[in-house]
């Protein structure tokens, strides 16, 4: 169980975040969602390690992440930023192998490879796997990035907007693999979220920010309905019904 | 060609490099030419170890291909040292007329440097890398100009005594020195042996190498002082050499076409030892002396640099 108390952050005398305390529940989507500048890459950014919260913790197993070994905090959480800028040539499998450094240090044995064959698999990479990544488009690229966090093989798994730049098609492909790394492996998936559609059809649980502080924290079907939106986004959004699914018009409003 | 063929090629090469030069024209001298040269082969082969060895290191923390660690001011640092000594004290104190003392104070000036320069800095672990950079660059700078200054002041004699510690030169490398610097330079080694496969990772940028479990930040500062270390010893044995392990670092980088910074490092730590040899037997036997090897090292690198930045400003736009 991931828990963040009381966390603040400051980015010169700007509050980023302030005072935010999140549960993030074992099982399930959990969504972030809010404006843009509300703080939500910061706040996962925090969780992750990436960032030292300013005042505040947050608790993996009810100890301190900043507590952790490097080494088994990233066998239990792993992060996938949006820009993953890198100066080496890689093809898809040796960024894949990286998922095992955790386990491998470096030097691949054959649960190793076993692992990365799966996540190469799971995630339809196997026909590319040894193409470079400066040579596949950006649909790819993601899968390529999120084969390596499977490979890793943590409880949870943290995604800072991975739909960015996606067209509908490679959206929803992402968002089905998520479902399925929840549903079928157990895994915890915490994602940040710009379209409150996907947010809405595919995570069981929404955390709404805004300003740097925590709005709205409940279960999807709590979140997504006009009077919440109206006070997330400050717009009238009229949500319809379509086959179970609650989709927020926001188009014209 | 697989990577292991083209490090046995090189290896090759570097084996043969040596053993021209310690054999080539020797005529049975064993007594006096033999040890001498094998005491300036085993110079040539540490300095260049431990200048293509923290390049490669310095190259991957700041993900720059076009960096050498001279940026930091280390080579400026050195030649402030060594002119202040002769400024205060002149050519004929101890600390220029005995080698031990003066290496050690140089090498000891330039790690105490690197050491408080980095704690001071990282020590909010806040500051961007590139901010480190331009500390450091601008240090350098400034070094630079304060030497300038006392060269201009000194005597004209004891500036050409100077001189001799301007450039990098194996021509009378002694050769307790080198033992010392061998010492070092291995334990250095041992040391970083440990990190090789955090660098793999530590190429993958900041965010990548955390969530894989690598103490990026702490890493990084480690990683500096080592390099900072190596290239303080090598500069305080023969001399600032700015441009080779620019040279070396990137044929390496083009050649094995890895990630894989032992493959990398070695690799260029073999291609150092031939191009230093190899060099110097050319400057001995072909040029006659008329050159040193530093003048050559630079000329070439320089060519080289220009290049590399040409295809970098294409490759970007």
């Amino acid at each position: 169980m991931i828990q963040v108390k009381e966390l603040s952050k400051y980015f010169g005398k700007k509050p980023v975040i302030q005072d935010v305390s999140v549960d993030v529940a074992p099982g399930r989507i959990t969504s972030f969602i809010g404006p843009n500048g509300a703080g939500k890459s910061t706040l996962l950014s925090m969780v992750s390690r990436l960032l030292n919260a300013d005042t505040g913790e947050v608790l993996l197993d009810k100890s301190d992440v900043r507590r952790w070994k490097s080494d088994d905090f990233a066998k239990r959480v792993s992060i996938l930023k949006q820009s993953n800028y890198m100066n080496v040539r890689l093809t898809i499998r040796e960024l894949v192998s990286f998922g095992r450094f955790p386990y491998s240090k470096g030097n691949l044995k054959p649960e190793d490879e076993l692992k990365i064959d799966e996540a190469i698999q799971y995630m339809n990479l196997e026909d590319i796997q040894h193409n470079y990544l400066d040579e596949l488009s950006g649909g790819q690229r993601q899968r390529a990035f999120i084969a390596m966090v499977i490979a890793q093989d943590t409880d949870y798994i943290l995604l800072d907007e991975p739909l960015n730049n996606l067209d509908m098609k490679h959206s929803v492909q992402i968002m089905k693999i998520l479902r399925k790394l929840v549903d079928e492996l157990g895994k915890t998936v915490v994602i940040v979220l710009h379209d409150i559609n996907f947010a809405s059809v595919y995570s069981d649980h929404i955390v709404a920010l805004k300003n740097g502080r925590v709005v709205k924290d409940g279960p999807t079907n709590d979140i997504i309905n006009s009077d919440a939106l109206k006070e997330i986004y400050d717009m009238d959004i009229p949500v319809q019904e379509q086959d179970g699914c609650r989709i927020c018009v926001y188009f014209n409003s | 060609m697989r990577n292991r063929t083209k490090m046995l090629i090189l290896l090759g090469l570097a084996v043969a490099s040596i053993l021209l030069y310690i054999f080539y024209e020797l005529n049975g001298n064993y007594h006096y030419a033999f040890p001498r040269r094998l005491i300036k082969v085993l110079a040539m082969s540490l300095t260049g170890i431990a200048i293509a060895y923290s390049t490669v290191v310095f190259q991957t923390i700041t993900h720059n291909r076009i960096l050498t660690p001279s940026v930091m001011g280390l080579d400026a640092l050195y030649m402030m040292v060594q002119t202040f000594i002769f400024y205060f004290f002149g050519s004929m104190s101890i600390l220029v007329i005995n080698a031990k003392y003066n290496f050690l104070l140089a090498v000891l000036a330039m790690v105490v440097f690197a050491v408080i320069f980095y704690r001071v800095l990282f020590k909010e672990g806040k500051r961007p890398i590139y901010f480190l950079l331009l500390v450091g660059m601008i240090v350098g700078t400034f070094l630079g100009s304060v030497t300038t200054f006392f060269q201009v002041l000194i005597d004209p004699n004891e500036f050409l005594n100077l001189q001799s510690k301007m450039f990098a030169s194996f021509n009378n490398v002694n050769s307790d020195l080198v033992w010392l610097a061998a010492v070092v330079i291995i334990i250095a080694f041992i040391y970083g042996w440990r990190h090789m496969n955090q660098l793999d990772v530590m190429s993958l940028g900041r965010d990548t190498a955390i969530n894989l479990g690598v103490p990026y930040d702490k890493l990084v500062q480690r990683m500096l002082i080592l390099s900072s270390i190596l290239i303080a010893v090598s500069t305080a044995l023969v001399g600032p050499i700015t441009f080779f392990g620019l040279i070396v670092s990137n044929l390496s980088y083009q050649f094995f076409k890895t990630y894989k910074h032992a493959v990398l490092i070695a690799g260029s730590c073999v291609m150092s030892v031939v191009a230093l040899v190899g060099g110097q037997w050319m400057v001995e036997h072909i040029f006659k002396f008329d050159t040193t090897l530093s003048v050559i090292i630079n000329f070439v690198g320089g060519v080289y640099f220009i290049y590399l930045l040409l295809k970098e400003s294409r490759s970007a736009g």
